[in-house]
């Protein structure tokens, strides 16, 4: 029984508003990625922006990321993820009422 | 002649108060803000105890953008299908001087940064601060950023960028940036009307609950939290980062556990998701806190790992807003003493070491690792709800068990050794103090 609405996962993030800048402030290096067993990013990133591709690599999608650091942090994988803040007034922007 | 006395990096709680501070003993002070406005970048587990302010700002309480005063503060322990809950009301809360409070950080922080521009300082938004500049002797002496010719120069610099404070780690002052001592918050904010929220949680006016849980987060260490604002409820669990990548369960489907518990669906029934959120927090406390001096810079707040999460307490705003204030007052002494080296700046540590800032984060150093221990996690909530729930199921015609003998069968049920649970009883007794 389902006793409040569904939300897909698309419409979870889009429930925030990213103001999005043409340079991507998270890069993956996706050498680094296809020797790594264990993957921790694609389970942990709150914004699901890890897609493991068929040929072992990783796909990242740097647009609608909250900005929170949990790849990096939880990547063992040195110099796998590139990160750094968005440009000034880009990205996350949680609401005012 | 540099571009301004004081550099503040972030305007969140920590760097608007910094600002503050510096602003009033007259000082140039420029605060930086990397988001469109301060605030917009910031999302937290709930609660804001505002009395700190009492010196910045004198009755806070009157302008503060605040959601509903907490008069009901409730601690959880769940277990797959039971709750207890231990839960505390005082109406007097919701009056001055008040105690916490829920608000949308948006809202607050930016609040409080236009006191700081009240008070003279620059408030800069949509400017991301990129590294530190220093001058030949290796000291800190402004900052670089992402605007063209975007490079701003002070005597001091105040480090307020927040968790992943990349810039004390620039300068070195962070050699423990390990996942273990972070967790990660996710949050659903939930819209249901204000009569609903008024009715379910049995509040008032302005009224409000704030519910903190253990257990209820899918096996995953970390804990939950459930809070009222004005027409909104926010529900969300904090999550250990070591362990929700080694358990390969996402974020969201633990939310969406949590709001499944028969404890938790009748609160939160009908809500529906208008924003999703997500933050880290800087869980460790004192075991992983940085240097918080060098020459020409301070480091305060989620920067300086400053945030409470020691189980029954789970603050941050408070220790950010105090850090802050006091950095802001350092800064300004040392610059009129005509010395910011770090031996100068140390003023700052002092006074964190006299006040509940580190006072607290020194008696409590212990409890933070405790609350997030695999025992107290995984063994503790079934323990105590199923002592609790043989204490008060009725098994006429059996006689009642004795207490003792219930505690005992349920801590060997549990899997905990006596000589555990009186370990952790005694690092709890002296941990809270």
């Amino acid at each position: 029984m389902t006793i409040w609405p569904d939300i897909s996962f698309q419409d979870r993030i889009d429930t925030s508003e990213f103001r999005i800048h043409e340079r991507a402030h998270i890069t993956v290096n996706d050498d680094s990625c296809r020797g790594c067993t264990t993957r921790e990013c694609i389970v942990a990133c709150p914004a699901n922006l890890f897609v493991p591709t068929s040929d072992g690599g990783i796909l990242f999608n740097y647009e609608n990321c909250y900005e929170c650091g949990t790849c990096y942090l939880v990547c063992n994988k040195e110099g796998a993820i590139t990160w750094t803040y968005p440009e000034g007034g880009f990205g996350i922007v949680f609401h005012r009422t | 002649m540099t571009d301004a006395d004081i550099i503040v990096v972030g305007a969140g709680p920590a760097g608007s108060c910094a600002a503050i501070a510096a602003a009033r003993s007259g000082k140039r002070v420029v605060l930086i803000e990397r988001g469109p406005f301060p605030g917009s970048k910031n999302m937290y587990g709930g609660v804001i105890y505002p009395r700190i302010l009492d010196e910045l700002i004198p009755h806070w309480f009157e302008t503060a953008p605040i959601q509903r005063w907490v008069v009901r503060r409730s601690t959880m322990v769940l277990s797959d299908t039971g709750a207890l809950n231990i839960d505390y009301r005082s109406n007097a809360w919701g009056q001055a001087p008040y105690n916490g409070a829920t608000a949308y950080r948006p809202d607050f922080d930016n609040w409080i940064s236009q006191q700081a521009v009240a008070a003279g300082a620059d408030l800069i938004c949509s400017t991301t601060v990129t590294g530190l500049l220093r001058d030949d002797q290796g000291r800190v002496c402004g900052v670089t950023t992402d605007r063209p010719d975007g490079n701003l120069t002070a005597s001091v610099v105040i480090a307020c960028d927040g968790v992943n404070s990349f810039l004390a780690k620039q300068a070195g002052l962070y050699p423990n940036a390990d996942a273990d001592n972070y967790t990660l918050g996710v949050k659903e904010t939930l819209s249901l009307s204000k009569h609903i929220i008024d009715e379910r949680f049995g509040v008032r006016d302005n009224q409000g609950v704030d519910i903190e849980i253990l257990g209820g987060t899918s096996g995953v260490n970390g804990g939950g939290f459930i809070y009222t604002n004005l027409d909104t409820i926010a529900v969300g669990v904090v999550l250990k980062l070591s362990k929700l990548s080694a358990q390969k369960k996402r974020p969201e489907d633990i939310i969406a556990e949590l709001k499944r518990h028969p404890a938790i669906a009748p609160l939160v029934e009908g809500g529906q998701v208008v924003e999703y959120s997500a933050h880290l927090i800087p869980e460790a406390g004192l075991e992983m806190m940085p240097k918080m001096v060098a020459d020409g810079l301070l480091i305060a707040g989620d920067a300086a790992a400053l945030c409470l999460a020691a189980g029954i307490w789970l603050e941050g705003v408070n220790f950010a807003m105090a850090s802050g204030m006091y950095a802001g007052q350092s800064a300004s002494a040392a610059i009129d003493a005509g010395n910011v080296s770090a031996a100068s700046l140390k003023s700052y540590t002092n006074r964190l070491n006299e006040t509940f800032v580190l006072q607290d984060h020194k008696k409590l150093r212990k409890i933070p690792h405790l609350v997030l221990s695999d025992r107290v996690q995984h063994k503790y909530p079934a323990f105590v709800t199923g002592v609790v729930e043989r204490m008060f199921r009725v098994d006429n015609p059996t006689p009642k068990p004795g207490v003792r003998r219930i505690v005992r069968e349920e801590r060997k049920k549990a899997g905990i050794k006596l000589s555990e649970l009186v370990r952790d009883a005694l690092t709890g007794l002296k941990g809270f103090g």
